[in-house]
């Protein structure tokens, strides 16, 4: 029997420790994660780069929704553990759910540290911990205020570069002489001072924080010496707690950590912990890499495989700001037994100090340029006697014989056990066998397969070089990401080749421009397919056979193959007549389950595709056609009540949801399209995390777009304030056939926006009225094509062949 | 081996599939671009949804609930993934096809 894995925590080691284990004993648990945060698993050492705004949160989730799902591993999202009964062997989450476990995982991570001074409880006071802190410091940075950061750590530093690059005023308060004094010396701090404050960000060292002051939120802070410092965001960043209480409480021994053995095991032998959360050694840990090599030592104990030990090893320390080149390891403090070598050039702003004892490296300080810090590292850790090379040494590895000219030369000198990827703990030869073996060609594709440079990317240009070598002229890593196997060409070039050469077929498309498969495959024909519907609506016929299931039986497939069908319900408003012919419908073919969607329309699911025409013969007579809740088109217009009932309402946001739903249903898009109109500033139709929104105000319309709530959360950006309802609809229309016209196919309106900027979409649907003027008269016409009702053509007869058995055979001996 | 009469090749799709319902289970008939039938079992051996629900391109179907591509041909994955479906005989006589189902009954046991 399978026994049952229980992991309290869904962050990077318990989700590294699972891919692990997967690997190594298939099948050999029944897992199930319990996650306080409400969300999958993600990269926490990118948020800064999220609050840099170089990176969107969906680009660092590690484990999407379906990653779960295929493993057959249940996930509660949003489940806090309040209690371990380590007798009756459950654990019981704050929601009243209780699993029993066989083997129980604790990955609680840490808590950040919250100084102990009046005020630290006040609105306004965030810490720099999961992306709900991001979010929260995000909102406040758009007021563009003053922002101050206590600690001026690694977290510290990285918050205050984000927070700046976000426009805020942003002061760091540090109560120690020197910032990063744990990971840098003097010099190097100073060097990182001066850098930041070209940046704009105030630092202040020696100042110990007294109390936050405020009425209500936030307004400033108040230094020992009395001073105060305007703020309307501080961010607490002096470091992290082990959160180790619900250890504890079951009476586990707890030091600092919770205490475990080298193989992760803590005073429970049914018991384990990781991450942060751990005491081994003596130590506690807060960076990537040692965290994974719990992982690594986890799952090979779980999965009963290697014998393997965790054992301290120290960790690099770089900063992840754009800009700023920080690399320190080790020992670096003064000493009557070291020496040093120190090179320095001021112009340049570069220091690099390495420290050595009895000649071998025990500490090394890199500033403004830390490319040979690897190999630093790499004679630290081998305690390599240096004396033969010691006059150059501190020139990096390039200077070590050989050829200095060629900056491959120094990766290629790299030993092959040699360090790449500190955070996974990935080696030269690792990859590059890796690279030969399995033909890898693209830097994701070496990510996906070795894991180098897959967390925090610093190792990105060391990978690439180690690409180039491995795979000589082949390797370009400047050309664009085919659309699949079956090309070289990216969506985009084949955007412009459809109407430049006016391809007007899928087999023109795949001669023309040199298809190197006969009949394409599931990624590029549903593209070709799209964009050809999308450039010629008059012209070309659509391939069923290129449509994805749900878009060629025009309802959703269920994961027992049975579909749920959803008829359209203009702008979420129904009347008795139709609500008693869906139940008429639901009672006739028994279907199990209908539900209220969260787009305001009535989902029924668990209809077999064989009844599909009948339901919606059923539901044509009623005057409902499809909801197109399947189709990369347009869903729903979510609306409020607005000015007929609502004592709030600006405008009729319910008569302009409805008058958009219909002069918009039916038109394919790259991917689903959904639509919200909110009656006042209120919002009740949360039109700010719509593909496109539109908020009523007493002066007109507030359009919006670009927003998200699904896997990946965003507000929308405004594009703009228009006057009347005609206007907002011209401007939402001509917005829509932007995007359908030059948007990649699955790309939904967010990622479109952040690909090719905000501006760049002002300026052509909002900024120039006769290019607005000829979007909007494009779509107009593509929706004459458009405007059918998929379900009253089945009905009719349309693919009829689709729904039915193509034979029914019965022999009865055969059966027996 | 017993051949079942299941229909003419024109019912099937150009680059696509049907079901057929047989005692042992619902099998999938799929006509390719160059117009060869193949002839699988309608299952996923991944997670048992019905692969006529799938993709056809070459002599392949891509399964649509998690992008598996199978290969019609030897009945494995391709790709990464794992996974084997079972082929069943067929033929093609004046344009009429025929399921050899014996053979699967064969199988199951």
């Amino acid at each position: 029997m399978t026994e049952k894995l229980v992991i309290i925590g869904n962050g990077m080691a318990p989700g590294r420790m699972l891919e692990h284990l997967l690997e190594d004993a298939p099948g050999r648990y029944q897992v199930t994660i319990f996650n306080a945060e409400p969300r999958v698993n993600y990269d926490r050492i990118m948020l800064s780069p999220v609050l840099s705004g170089e990176k969107a949160f969906e680009e660092i989730v590690i484990h999407g929704d379906g990653w779960y799902i295929k493993n057959g591993i249940t996930l509660y999202k949003g489940h806090k553990i309040v209690a371990i009964d380590r007798a009756a062997k459950t654990v019981t989450s704050d929601q009243g759910i209780t699993e029993n476990y066989d083997r129980l995982v604790i990955a609680t991570g840490s808590n950040p540290f919250i100084i102990p001074v009046p005020g630290n409880d006040l609105p306004g006071v965030l810490s720099y911990r999961d992306i709900d802190d991001v979010s929260a410091m995000l909102l406040v940075a758009q007021s563009r205020a003053k922002a101050v950061v206590i600690g001026g750590g690694l977290l510290g530093l990285e918050a205050a570069a984000g927070l700046k690059e976000r426009g805020m005023d942003v002061t760091v308060l540090h109560v120690m002489g020197s910032i990063m004094e744990r990971q840098l010396d003097p010099a190097a701090a100073y060097l990182l001072q001066r850098k930041l404050e070209q940046r704009g960000i105030k630092v202040r060292t020696k100042a110990n924080t007294k109390a936050i002051v405020g009425n209500g939120k936030v307004e400033g802070v108040e230094l020992d010496t009395g001073e105060v410092i305007p703020a309307t965001l501080v961010v607490m960043a002096v470091g992290i707690r082990p959160n180790a209480g619900l250890a504890k409480e079951a009476g586990l021994s707890v030091n600092r950590g919770i205490v475990t053995d080298d193989r992760m095991q803590t005073s429970d032998p049914s018991i384990f912990a990781l991450g942060e959360c751990v005491e081994v050694g003596g130590h506690v840990y807060g960076l990537v890499a040692p965290l994974y090599e719990m992982a690594r030592v986890l799952a090979a104990k779980l999965g009963d495989g290697e014998d393997r030990h965790f054992v301290h090893s120290d960790t690099p320390t770089k900063l992840k700001v754009t800009g700023i080149d920080l690399y320190s390891i080790g020992d670096f403090a003064d000493g009557d037994d070291r020496e040093e070598i120190i090179l320095r050039d001021a112009s340049a702003g570069i220091y690099k100090r390495v420290i050595l004892q009895d000649n071998k490296i025990i500490g090394t300080v890199l500033f403004g340029e830390t490319g040979d810090g690897a190999w630093f590292n790499d004679l630290k850790k081998k305690a390599t006697d240096i004396s033969e090379m010691r006059d150059t040494l501190i020139f990096g590895q390039a200077f070590q014989g050989g050829d200095s000219s060629d900056p491959l030369s120094a990766v290629a000198a790299l030993a092959d056990d040699a360090e790449i990827c500190g955070c996974n703990g990935v080696c030269k030869g690792k990859i590059t066998s890796t690279i030969r073996d399995k033909g890898l060609t693209s830097l994701d594709d070496v990510r996906a397969h070795t894991k180098a440079s897959a967390s925090c990317g610093t190792c990105t240009p060391l990978v690439e070089k180690l690409m180039a070598l491995t795979l000589g002229d082949s390797y370009n890593p400047a050309a664009t990401q085919p659309m699949c196997n079956c090309t070289e060409l990216g969506h985009d070039e084949v955007r412009r080749l459809i109407k430049a050469k006016s391809l007007k077929t899928i087999p023109a498309v795949m001669q023309e421009l040199e298809w190197k498969t006969s009949c394409g495959c599931h990624k590029c024909r549903p593209a070709l397919n799209y964009y050809l519907v999308a450039d010629w609506p008059d012209e070309y016929a659509d391939d069923y056979q290129s449509r994805f299931i749900n878009e060629r039986v025009h309802a959703n497939i269920q994961k027992d193959g049975t579909y749920s069908v959803v008829p359209r319900m203009w702008g979420g408003v129904t009347n008795a007549a139709e609500l008693r012919a869906i139940a008429d419908v639901v009672d006739k073919f028994a279907i199990p389950t209908v539900k209220v969607t969260g787009g305001q329309r009535i989902d029924m699911l668990g209809v077999k595709k064989e009844d599909l025409p009948a339901v919606w013969a059923d539901l044509g007579k009623a005057g409902f056609v499809s909801g197109h809740a399947y189709a990369k088109g347009l869903r729903t217009v979510k609306t409020c009540v607005g000015s007929d009932w609502c004592r709030f309402g600006t405008q009729d946001s319910t008569g302009f949801g409805i008058r958009l739903e219909k002069f918009m249903w039916g038109s394919w898009t790259p991917a689903k399209v959904k639509l919200g109109v909110s009656g006042c500033p209120r919002n009740c139709a949360e039109a700010t995390c719509k593909d496109i929104g539109v908020i009523c105000v007493d002066s007109g319309f507030e359009i919006h777009f670009a927003g998200a709530a699904g896997l990946d959360i965003k507000g929308t950006e405004v594009l703009g304030l228009v006057k009347t309802e005609d206007e907002a609809l011209e401007v939402i229309v001509a917005l829509t056939q932007m995007y359908r016209e030059q948007a990649r196919y699955l790309e939904r309106i967010y990622k479109w926006t952040k690909r090719i900027g905000i501006p760049e979409i002002k300026r052509q649907v909002l900024d120039d009225p006769e290019r607005r003027k000829s979007f909007y008269d494009r779509f107009v016409f593509s929706q004459k094509f458009a405007q059918a009702d998929p379900w009253s053509e089945r009905v009719s007869g349309k693919d009829k062949h689709e729904f039915r058995p193509m034979a029914v055979t019965q022999f009865a001996e055969a059966a027996e | 081996m017993t051949w079942f009469d299941i229909g003419t090749i024109d019912d099937i799709p150009l680059r696509g599939a049907r079901c057929v319902k047989t005692p042992q289970g619902e099998i999938g008939v799929f006509r390719t671009h160059d117009g060869r039938i193949f002839a699988i079992e309608n299952h996923c051996p991944h997670k048992g949804g019905p692969l006529t629900q799938g993709i056809v391109h070459g002599a392949a179907v891509t399964y649509p609930l998690q992008n598996w591509v199978f290969s019609l041909e030897p009945g494995k994955a391709l790709g990464a993934d794992e996974g084997e479906v079972k082929t069943i005989p067929v033929k093609v006589d004046d344009g009429r096809s025929s399921l050899a189902l014996q053979n699967i009954l064969l199988a199951a046991e």
